[in-house]
């Protein structure tokens, strides 16, 4: 019983970190990107790449370069398509779509179809035993790495000047606009960070998880649902969010089976959005649609 | 801007005429360019997509087997021409493309398939429409179509001998692990019907979706249940997030053996050597199976496709695939699809496994089953064999603890 | 252009609609069967059923404005419907489907029981999608989930029905569906007849669809479809109730899908998770905005062309076909944003002002006009 506290943790702590990326651009941006979960394994294969010259510290050396690689094909994609598409966040799906399919085509012709693996360093291999509980050190790992992102971010948002910008465009686009905010170069900056992100959490999940060319798909549905659940564009729902969902299907999954688990979080979001239709935390605004 | 429904209509109809004309266009080309001197066979593997991981493999080594045949002079003296499609790993699509290479390219046999999902799917294709598949990978058995050659290992080639061998060392209490699909859970009946019959114990037995990657809580249950070994059914992706987090949480092959029957040496490399050393796998092929076939086989497909490839069951059995019909094709004098069927029964070539035999009765093959251990390098050791090749028996018939399964 | 001038010139006023709508009957119901061998002829005939599914997305986005990613859901419960009945029939009055045996099941499941029944199944498949339909609009639109909300759950809801359809394999085949189907109300399969019989019934089908939907569009309700997915707010001020209007049209959406679902069956000889995923749903969706989602024959087209495209591509170039299918996918969406049923009236633009420019010289416009999409 106690023992699914800690794995309900760490789900979530995956889950916060495939989904702060999207919170980001969905939340902010609206664009609801189905080429994340490519950024995600692309974070993944720069760990993998880096493994030649790093052997077994590589996924640290991959962090800060993995946010570049990931960070920088969002930026290109941004730049050459998604900008055409701003207040018409459907169709940024559709373009999205088709640029994943895409990617992880690329991905199989150059590393083929089989998955690799990344060796997890050796300071990484072990538990931390709390009693009856054992928390394996990735998974700490993977929890510390989330929890450094959302304060990054917070501190980021709040604390710094281009932060601030962020959030007048994500308030109000045009009253940014009109106070002299270039929504343009934020728009960029916003997209090259929530692309970024993913790529960290891509290096995050070699820990755990396969790295291939459809690693992507793997995770892109839980990682929307954590968005939606939390609020679009909030950091803090965002964290409630991915705990919440992480301790349903950690607990769910371990009075029944995997496949229920699943059918339960998906049931319980569905039912969620009935008593907050937009999540958790929402934006007041006195818009009309 | 206003789109009349003109404007529409127009642009439909000349999709539509120039859809139908394209139609019509590949079906002339196919039906002209019909060769005396040629054979024309079907490879359908899914070449994208999630399964592209494992059956791209099986496509390359399909096709090497036919180069080598065409290379001595081919069969009845003619070329075999492969016809690739993409199977998509997408069920119906696997059928679509079935009936396209029976119908429209008129292939004389096809090779295809992984997957029980898009074998059933195939089935009816060939059936009705008189054609001949040869399904090259292990399966969950309780099927024997008119119109398939299984030259993958059935049950009682592959998983009871894998009970046989944990029985063997020792050990009493299982756990019974794998994705929700049908190979598992056929599997898992036929597991437990044969530890009720011989005192085995199973503790417990849990499934996860196809592509799960969080395997947290199941790793902790099957600590908690204490097991003497997990026999493990997981496909695909899923067995690197297990390994990866059976090892994090303190499993290895000393403290609980995890037989696995759908890992072999081409997905150690995605799990990690360091992750699965010294795990047990059943299979009736590794890449260190000792003969002079099996060294030609693996030097010849390291020449082609890499020094850095590995060979596997699947592989192999692909590749026999080919060479058995071809054997068939010669003895039968026709690719006529019955009497190649007719022909086919009690054919024995020597094949990297060893000597393989087709059981006309079931149109299954005899195989040795063979139980290996995962080495640092990455490829797989053999422990114990079946000393010769078993019988195939999809419907467990010869087993009397088997008898309500079917 | 100037084979649309003279088209022009030949069906001029208010029949023109009519002809058009004939001839293409005409096309699909005496040329294609006369041109294609059985073969190709079912696969037209299986693009059709993806394109009635389309049909019905086309409805729900393209006019009502509900972008809905689960349109799998529905056409796996018109399909297994189907799907169970044909089961049932095979397997004869006390036996059971062959899956089932070899899953250990040993009792036919209460809910298998009524398919038995061909009226029953055959209402099942637009009753099933419709009540699923109505009972999630009634309790998402009338929350005011919208927009990209209702697109993602949506997802998660094709999402959760594969994963319970594949855990329960004992009652719903699986991973492998149902299929294997030897006898469909009678007909063989590996018959030609039978193909072409499904052939038939897919167009009529088809067409039937097309005209409700048609009329749906083009009547007060549909006028108000659209005023609530351009300014849902300000259709509530006028004292209309958005969420009513919303809901009968998805469930219309749903009940197309489920048709389509169900000729499916017949037509390909199998229904599977694999077909209602998060994946395929998506890929309906794709066809829609390519075919063209504002308009219906639009959506028809997409459906058609698109599945057509990827058989033609994977056949032809097996090894590439992906970055092919997502290249071109990416340029629609780029330069036509309302799809190719758009691009005629696009282009028809270029060429408009073009002219002006000759008669009067002003500033060049940009050769790529953005059109103001509403969303």
């Amino acid at each position: 019983m106690l023992s699914q506290l800690p794995i309900g943790l760490s789900i979530a702590g995956a889950l916060l970190l495939i989904a702060l990326g999207l919170t980001f651009t969905f939340g902010q941006m609206g664009v609801i990107n189905m080429a994340h979960g490519e950024f995600i394994m692309a974070g993944a294969y720069t760990a993998y790449m880096l493994q030649g010259v790093f052997s077994g510290q590589a996924v640290l050396a991959a962090l800060p370069v993995a946010f570049l690689v990931a960070g920088l094909m969002g930026l290109v994609l941004e730049r050459f398509a998604i900008r055409r598409f701003y207040g018409r966040p459907l169709d940024t799906l559709l373009l999205t779509w088709g640029v994943s399919l895409v990617l992880q085509q690329v991905a199989r012709d150059i590393f083929g179809a089989p998955n690799v693996n990344v060796t997890a360093p050796s300071w990484l291999d072990g538990r931390l035993t709390l009693g009856s509980v054992a928390i394996p050190y990735t998974r700490l790992f993977i929890m510390a790495l989330a929890v450094a992102c959302v304060v990054a971010i917070w501190a980021y948002m709040n604390r710094s000047k281009q932060g601030r910008r962020m959030r007048a465009v994500m308030q109000n686009r045009e009253l940014a606009s009109c106070s002299g905010v270039v929504t343009e170069r934020v728009d960029q900056l916003t997209f090259f960070i929530g692309s970024g992100l993913a790529g960290v959490a891509g290096v995050a999940l070699t820990l755990t998880g396969p790295i291939g060319p459809t690693l992507g798909t793997n995770y892109l549905v839980d990682a929307f649902l954590v968005v939606v659940a939390g609020g679009l564009g909030q950091l803090r729902g965002a964290v409630l969010a991915a705990v919440a969902l992480g301790m349903l299907q950690s607990y769910v999954e371990f009075w029944t089976d995997a496949s229920a688990a699943k059918v339960v979080v998906f049931a319980a979001i569905i039912a969620f959005l009935q008593v907050r239709p937009q999540g958790l935390f929402v934006m007041r605004s006195r818009a009309l649609t | 801007m206003r789109i009349t429904p003109l404007r529409k209509m127009a642009v439909l109809m000349a999709a539509s005429a120039l859809a139908l004309t394209a139609c019509g266009g590949t079906e002339e080309e196919s039906g002209s360019s019909a060769n005396a001197n040629e054979i024309k066979v079907g490879i359908l593997h899914s070449l994208s997509g999630t399964m592209a991981i494992s059956e791209v493999t099986v496509h390359n080594s399909e096709l090497m087997a036919i180069e080598e045949i065409n290379a001595k002079g081919g069969v009845l003296g003619k070329k075999i021409v492969p016809v690739i499609e993409d199977g998509a790993s997408d069920w119906p699509t696997f059928a679509e493309k079935a009936r396209k290479l029976i119908r429209s390219d008129k292939v004389a046999t096809v090779f295809g398939g992984w997957t029980s999902a898009s074998r059933k799917a195939m089935l009816p294709v060939f059936e009705q429409e008189k054609g001949l598949l040869w399904y090259p990978v292990q399966y969950e058995g309780l099927e024997s179509s008119p119109n398939i050659f299984y030259t993958g290992a059935t049950t009682n080639q592959q998983i009871i001998p894998g009970l046989d061998y944990l029985k063997s060392e020792g050990k009493k209490k299982i756990f019974l692990v794998g994705s929700d699909y049908v190979f598992p859970r056929t599997a898992n009946k036929i597991i437990k019907a044969y530890a009720e019959a011989n005192g085995l114990e199973v503790l417990g037995e849990e499934y996860t979706p196809l592509g799960h990657t969080e395997y947290g809580t199941l790793v902790s249950k099957v600590m908690a249940a204490k097991p003497d070994a997990v026999f493990n059914t997981l496909n695909g992706d899923s067995n690197v997030a297990f390994f990866k987090q059976f090892k994090a949480a303190g499993g290895s092959a000393k403290t609980l053996p995890v037989l696995s029957v759908s890992i072999a040496e081409e997905e150690v490399g995605g799990i990690g050597v360091d992750n699965i050393v010294g795990q047990p796998v059943a299979w009736n092929y590794y890449q260190t199976t000792e003969g002079d076939v099996n060294t030609k086989f693996v030097e010849a497909f390291k020449a082609k496709y890499g020094a850095d490839k590995v060979t596997s069951d699947p592989m192999e059995a692909g590749y026999n695939a080919v060479y058995l019909w071809a054997a068939a094709v010669e003895k039968a004098g026709s690719t006529d699809v019955e009497a190649v069927k007719k022909a086919a029964d009690g054919i024995a070539l020597d094949l990297p496994e060893g000597k393989v035999t087709i059981d006309g009765a079931t149109q299954h093959v005899y195989k040795t089953a063979r139980i290996g251990v995962i080495q640092p390098d990455g490829l797989i050791k053999e422990v114990w064999n079946s000393g010769e090749p078993i019988k195939p028996d999809p419907y467990l018939k010869d087993y009397p603890w088997a008898a309500g399964l079917s | 252009m100037s084979a649309l001038t003279r088209g022009k010139a030949l069906l001029t006023g208010k029949y023109r609609g009519y002809v058009v709508f004939v001839s293409v009957a005409l096309l699909l119901l005496a040329v294609a069967p006369a041109a294609l061998d059985p073969f190709r002829l079912s696969l037209l005939a299986k693009y059709l059923c993806l394109a009635i599914a389309a049909l019905g997305i086309g409805l729900a986005w393209g006019q009502g404005g509900m972008m809905t990613l689960g349109q799998g859901v529905f056409f796996g419960l018109g399909g297994y419907a189907m799907g169970m009945h044909l089961k049932l029939t095979e397997a004869g009055d006390n036996g059971l489907p062959d899956f089932m045996t070899w899953s250990g099941v040993e009792e036919l499941p209460a809910i298998w029981e009524p398919f038995r029944n061909p009226v029953f199944a055959l209402a099942m498949v637009v009753v099933l999608p419709v009540v699923v339909a109505t009972a999630l609009g009634v309790l998402v639109f009338r929350q005011r989930v919208r927009g990209a909300y209702f697109a993602i759950l949506s997802q998660a809801l094709a999402a959760a029905f594969v994963i319970w359809l594949v855990g329960n394999q004992g009652l719903t085949g699986g991973t492998n569906g149902l299929t294997n189907f030897y006898d469909i109300f009678g007909m063989y399969p590996e018959e030609d007849s039978t193909k072409t019989t499904f052939y038939f019934i897919v167009v009529i089908a088809v067409g039937v669809l097309y005209l409700v939907a048609r009329h749906i569009v083009r009547s007060r309700f549909g006028r108000l479809l659209v005023a609530i997915r351009d300014g849902e707010d300000r259709v509530r001020f006028l004292g209309y109730n958005p969420a009513t209007v919303k809901t009968i049209v998805f469930a219309t959406s749903a009940a197309m899908a489920g048709i389509a679902g169900a000729l499916y069956v017949p037509v390909v000889g199998i229904i599977s998770p694999a077909l209602l995923g998060v994946v395929p749903s998506i890929e309906l969706l794709v066809a829609v905005a390519i075919g063209g989602r504002f308009s219906l024959a639009g959506a028809l087209l997409g459906g058609v062309l698109m599945n057509w495209a990827r058989t033609t591509f994977s056949e032809s170039m097996p090894d590439g076909w992906i970055y092919i299918q997502g290249g071109l996918f990416i340029l629609v969406i780029l330069v036509a944003p309302k799809g190719i049923a758009g691009l005629a009236g696009q282009i028809g633009d270029l060429v408009a002002r073009r002219r002006a420019l000759r008669t009067a010289p002003a500033p060049a416009p940009e050769p790529g006009v953005k059109e103001e999409v509403p969303v």
